[in-house]
């Protein structure tokens, strides 16, 4: 095939990061422009590179922060975020020594730009169309939405690009996601991207970068572009990718690590050569209709068990077949939720709007937005967690805090909190949420606990009434 | 890492679709900064109650069948999170291979880049090994990599595939990181053409 061919956007940054092609027996060697780094997988990492005496091959391209471990409660008289728990005391002496020893830039615990890894990234700039990205972590495919090919990697991958700024890879399957059509007030980014992973389940992805595209897709901002491709890998596929438009650089203008000046119209016009060519072919499309949706909520164990918030509880007698049937038997019995149960009205114990899917300052502002005056239901936990450091300076300068704090919700410092709960902010076994994040694993957010993801608007309405809550009544009455 | 020999084990049944990382070693455990100890953690929130104590009826914990080296998983085994200690904890609870119908991505590399064998078969044989395995917890297989089999206990071979180079590294002990080091030309030739993208220091 010429090379002259229609490209897809994938296609054009793979290419251009290939050090070796892959062959019939070996796989590609793909260059590495940005790795970002945590303190969870990448001790052993750094423990390779010490074993076998290697050094950081390019520090400038990575850039570390503290998330996952950190805690998020208040800081202290001293100014200090106190951690207490010693393990993670530990993991967070052992990164800091670690970034130091191998000279590599570190956004330490509370300090101005520290934050969940997939926030700092774009909020400092670094994230750039066209580039490729990676980090022990899989929600690095948030960074597709700038048009970068952006990949979660094993602790084992960590110590390749450390040492080599290099992995090795297989060329993965491009499958477009089309999403046509306009969304409706009150529903969001967040509910497209639960729609599509319950249309296609949480394996169908797997072997795929997806491209999102279509006009709902044009219309979202940057951050809920992000939302979407953030979620890419709960639909089994380790990149989402958007193609670069104006949006993207509008928002990557100005920030410290942006090109500027000569350099900026530059990267721009390179930029702008990214979209997918007319004509390029994909190896798989799903369609979705953005009119249709409704806001999403997920009633199982995984993020493909999701439905209209208006819909009922799925019957795993009527279910495909016998594995389907034991998966959601398992499921409901987990959530203790009963087939054809609805989930409009059922009570909940805590609601939390974070995580890197959504706790950005536009996440923030919504969920301020129809608080604004009112309080929370008193049999609920609201906790409100900034995804960095900036994010919360940001907000607190336009007084959504304080927005927070009337209605009854806590105000937290920045870090993953209760996505990951290995961080002391958890669920109690039993207890339900509606969460903003990304995952719904049993015991994910606390052994025992019970998750239903969905979106800003659906938490801040859920929180109001305390138990779930369509919000498109509550958007259309502060409209 | 040590070259992945011939071997035969004995196997037990998780047939859970969509067992994700999160089950296989929950993030409560990854405090660590190291990888000794995961195993004692393996499928912790389905072995063990709140209080720690086990929980009889799970597979793992019935005395027969301690000691399997082969686990049986369900459908997209390893979805989720990309923790690397999933392969780690099983590694040390000590299994040598998973054997599931389909693998999540990252499980799966970051699987054989360890010396834990993922392998696919196809779901009549992954029935049978799930009955096999429940009906009689001495079930053995017997997994040849260079060959690309395994044997079922009515000599039946099954053959699965695996890409040519990860297989090679496999079965040399040789890890990754050595074949990347060694491209070292590449590399810089690729990096005297392309200026970095962008400086995190600046
Ligand atoms: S917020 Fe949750 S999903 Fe995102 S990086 Fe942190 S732990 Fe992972």
């Amino acid at each position: 095939m010429s090379s002259n061919y229609p490209k897809t956007l994938f296609e054009k940054v793979w290419n251009s990061h290939l050090v070796r092609p892959q062959s019939a027996d070996l796989p590609a060697v793909l260059y590495i422009d940005l790795h970002l780094v945590h303190e969870v997988t990448s001790p052993q990492a750094f423990s390779l590179l010490r074993e076998r005496g290697l050094k950081v091959r390019r520090p400038t391209q990575t850039i570390a922060t503290m998330d996952h471990s950190t805690p998020t409660t208040p800081r202290g008289a001293d100014g200090i975020i106190p951690v207490v728990d010693d393990m993670a005391i530990k993991q967070l002496a052992t990164f800091t020594q670690n970034c130091d020893d191998f000279g590599i830039r570190m956004f330490a615990l509370g300090t101005e730009n520290q934050g969940i890894v997939h926030v700092i990234g774009p909020e400092q700039g670094l994230t750039q169309p066209g580039m490729t990205i990676v980090c022990g972590d899989s929600h690095t495919s948030t960074h597709g939405a700038f048009g970068a090919l952006a990949f979660g990697i094993g602790t084992s991958e960590v110590a390749h690009v450390l040492a080599t700024q290099c992995l090795l890879q297989n060329k993965p399957r491009t499958m477009a996601v089309r999403v046509n059509g306009r969304l409706e007030p009150g529903v969001t980014a967040k509910d497209i991207i639960l729609a599509v992973i319950a249309k296609i389940g949480i394996g169908g992805g797997t072997g795929y970068v997806f491209e999102y595209m279509g006009e709902a897709i044009r219309g979202l901002s940057m951050e809920g572009r992000m939302t979407i491709c953030n979620m890419s890998i709960e639909g089994g596929a380790r990149a989402g990718m958007i193609a670069p438009d104006d949006t993207t650089f509008e928002y990557i203008a100005g920030r410290p690590h942006a090109p500027y000046g000569a350099e900026w119209d530059k990267a721009v016009a390179q930029w702008r050569q990214l979209p997918s060519d007319e004509g390029a072919e994909f190896d798989s499309e799903v369609v979705l209709d953005a009119d249709e949706l409704v806001p999403m909520i997920t009633y199982g164990t995984n993020p493909g068990m999701g439905m209209p918030i208006t819909a009922r509880v799925p019957d795993p007698d009527k279910a495909g077949d016998v594995s389907q049937k034991m998966a959601l038997d398992k499921a409901l019995k987990y959530m203790d939720l009963q087939p054809g149960q609805p989930l409009l009205g059922k009570k909940v114990d805590v609601v939390f709007v974070g995580s890197c899917t959504n706790s950005r300052i536009s996440d923030l502002r919504e969920v301020a937005k129809y608080i604004e005056g009112r309080k929370i239901a008193d049999n609920v936990r609201m906790l409100v967690v900034p995804g960095s450091q900036r994010v919360k300076k940001q907000a607190e300068a336009e007084g959504l805090h304080e927005v927070f704090k009337a209605a009854g919700a806590e105000w937290r410092e920045a870090g993953c909190s209760m996505c990951i709960a290995m961080n002391g902010d958890e669920l109690r076994p039993g207890q339900y949420a509606v969460s903003t994040s990304n995952r719904n694993f049993e015991g994910r957010q606390g052994a025992g606990g019970r998750t239903f993801l969905a979106s800003p608007l659906t938490a801040a309405a859920t929180a109001l009434n305390g138990y779930i809550t369509d919000p498109r009544e509550m958007v259309l009455e502060r409209a | 890492m040590e070259p992945l020999k011939p071997f035969t084990g004995s196997i037990v049944a998780i047939p859970i679709n969509d067992t994700d990382t999160d089950q296989i070693i929950p993030a409560r455990y990854l405090k660590v900064t190291d990888k000794a100890g995961l195993g004692a953690a393996v499928f912790s929130n389905w072995r063990f109650n709140g209080d720690g104590s086990p929980k009889p009826d799970f597979v793992l914990n019935k005395p027969e069948y301690q000691g399997a080296q082969v686990l049986v998983g369900g459908h997209n085994f390893g979805c989720g999170s990309s923790r690397e200690h999933a392969p780690w904890a099983l590694m040390g609870a000590g299994f040598k291979a998973v054997i599931s119908t389909y693998f999540a991505d990252i499980f799966k590399g970051n699987s054989l880049k360890n010396g834990l064998l993922p392998i696919v078969v196809d779901e009549e044989t992954h029935r049978q090994l799930i009955s096999l395995a429940e009906e009689d917890p001495n079930t053995q297989v017997s997994i040849d990599l260079a060959a690309q089999t395994v044997t079922l206990p009515d000599g039946r071979k099954v053959e699965f595939p695996i890409d040519g180079f990860s297989k090679e590294c496999l079965l040399q002990g040789v890890d990754q990181l050595g074949y990347l080091m060694n491209l070292e030309d590449g590399i810089a030739a690729y990096e005297s053409h392309h200026s970095p993208r962008v400086s995190t220091l600046v």
